[in-house]
This record gives structure tokens, sequence and C-alpha cells, in this order.
């Protein structure tokens, strides 16, 4: 019964502080209703006896929004709220079709006849995950670690700072430098 | 609790983000939209490992796959910002419509 109860509060919370993150004015707000968000769904992933999964998600994504926030607010047109603004565009477009999404997933959901097993659940579900990752499902494991260390190389190669070679071209024969913001020495 | 009450949860907090990720005109807001689906992925993975198939750890490694997928879209997504930002001075995605057909 308590189940019952913490699934449909965590539910709506979660639910409550997604519509709240483009909602809000401040980005920081909105960053941090992103992650009660979060840590509601998690909440909810414990409930099915995925303890490992559920403190997985909940240590990963406080760490993700806290780094988040950081970024919303270097890359935020209005960072802290104070001038306000429109920030949408082809609001009602947008609207529509999600709540379109919506009902139709709600129609599958109850239309279809999931499969319910009765089968034992297992014990220890995380030693039950860490041996089909390291076994059966061994090749998800190969490819999420390549996918990961391809990102990191993507990810500094595209922050990395622009250099001689974007300024001035391939060739370093460019007159002029080709910067975003004109202005400085030399224009 | 039942799988329909999970996958109900799931398809609202996926609309929450396909809605975000559609309306928002700031590429880091787009991102939290697309953070928002990803997380109805892993609501709709538990449930189904749970309900459907709990001898079979496929829906344990899906939940892992989308964590996965999150941290990729994180990381990926910043640099991608912080390249055009650099680049052209632009954080909306109104100024960055090269490809609109």
């Amino acid at each position: 019964m308590w189940q019952q109860i913490v699934f449909w509060l965590c539910a709506a919370g979660a639910v409550a502080s997604g519509v709240a993150v483009f909602r809000v004015d401040s980005m920081a707000r909105a960053t941090f209703a992103l992650l009660a968000s979060f840590v509601f769904a998690a909440v909810t992933v414990l409930l099915v006896d995925l303890a490992y999964l559920g403190v997985l998600v909940l240590l990963m994504m406080i760490m993700e929004m806290v780094i988040m926030v950081l970024f919303m607010v270097m890359y935020m047109m209005n960072p802290a709220g104070l001038m306000p603004m429109t920030m949408v565009h082809n609001q009602k477009g947008a609207l529509g079709i999600s709540a379109g999404t919506f009902a139709v997933l709600t129609a599958v959901v109850y239309l279809v006849d999931w499969p319910s097993s009765g089968a034992a659940r297992p014990a220890d579900p995380a030693h039950a995950l860490g041996e089909a990752i390291m076994g059966s499902k061994m090749l998800v494991m190969i490819v999420v670690g390549l996918a990961l260390f391809a990102t990191i190389v993507t990810t500094v190669v595209l922050a990395t700072h622009r250099g001689r070679y974007d300024r001035y071209g391939d060739r370093l024969d460019r007159r002029s430098p080709d910067d975003p913001v004109r202005g400085g020495v030399g224009r | 609790m039942s799988v329909q009450d999970y996958l109900l949860f799931a398809a609202a907090l996926f609309s929450v983000g396909l809605y975000g990720a559609l309306s928002q005109q700031s590429i880091v807001m787009i991102m939290m939209g697309l953070e928002l689906m990803l997380n109805a992925v892993i609501v709709g993975a538990a449930a189904f490992w749970y309900f459907s198939s709990p001898r079979q750890a496929d829906g344990q490694v899906l939940v892992l796959i989308a964590v996965t997928v999150m941290a990729v879209e994180m990381a990926a997504g910043f640099a991608v910002t912080t390249a055009v930002f650099r680049a052209r001075d632009v954080d909306m995605t109104d100024m960055t419509a090269d490809l609109k057909g």
C-alpha cells in the first residue's frame, strides 16, 4: 500500500517538476527543477527492486545537474530570470504535438495486453545485471565503452579553443583573421 | 502498482520532454527536454524488467544504455554548444538554421 502512495506521489512530483523546468524564469531554478524530476523518477526505479540502478541514476543526475547549472548560466539568453523575455518558438504547435503524443501513448498503454510474468524475481538484481553485461550482453558493454571514448575525443575536439588554423585558414594565408566577433588589434 | 501505471508515468514524462525539445529556443533548454525524454525510457525499461521479464536482465541493460546515452548527450551537446558559440556567437536554435529546407 505504501508503495502505491510513494509511486503516485513521485510520479506526480516528477511530472510537475518536469513541467516547471519550462515554466520558471531563472535558469538555476529550471536546472534544479529538472534535478527534482530525476530524483522522483529514480525513487520509482528504486520501488521496483532496482537498488543499484536507482542509486546510480540518483548519483549521476545530481552530479550532472550541478555541472549543468554552470553551463545554463553560461549559455542562457536570460540566466537569472531578471530580464523577462520569451524563450519559446511555435509554442502552440509544440503543445499540440506533445499532447497528441501523450494521448496516443496513453491509448497504447491501456489497449495493449502487456505480458506479465509470474516468474520469481532474482534475489539480487544487481548480480543478475553484472552477470549479463559480463556474459551474454558483453557486446553492449563494449559498444558503450567505445561510445564513451569517442565522446571524450569529440568533446575535446569540439571545445578546444579556436587556433591559428581556424583564424587564418588551413595554409595560414588569410590576411585578416576570420573571427566571429570583430574588433581588437589589427582590424 | 502495475506496468500500466509505470508506462503512463513514462508517457507523461516523455510528452513533457517532447514539448520542451520542440518549443524551446535555447540550445541548453532543448537538451533538458531530451534528458526528460530519456528519463522516460529509464522508467519504462525498469518497469518492463520488473513486471514482464525479471528472469532476464535485458530491461536492466536497457536502463544502463539509457543512462550512458544521457551522459553522452550532455557532454556532446555542451561541446557543440560551446563550438557554435565560439564560431558564431550564437546561443539560439533560430540563429543556426543553416540546414532548414
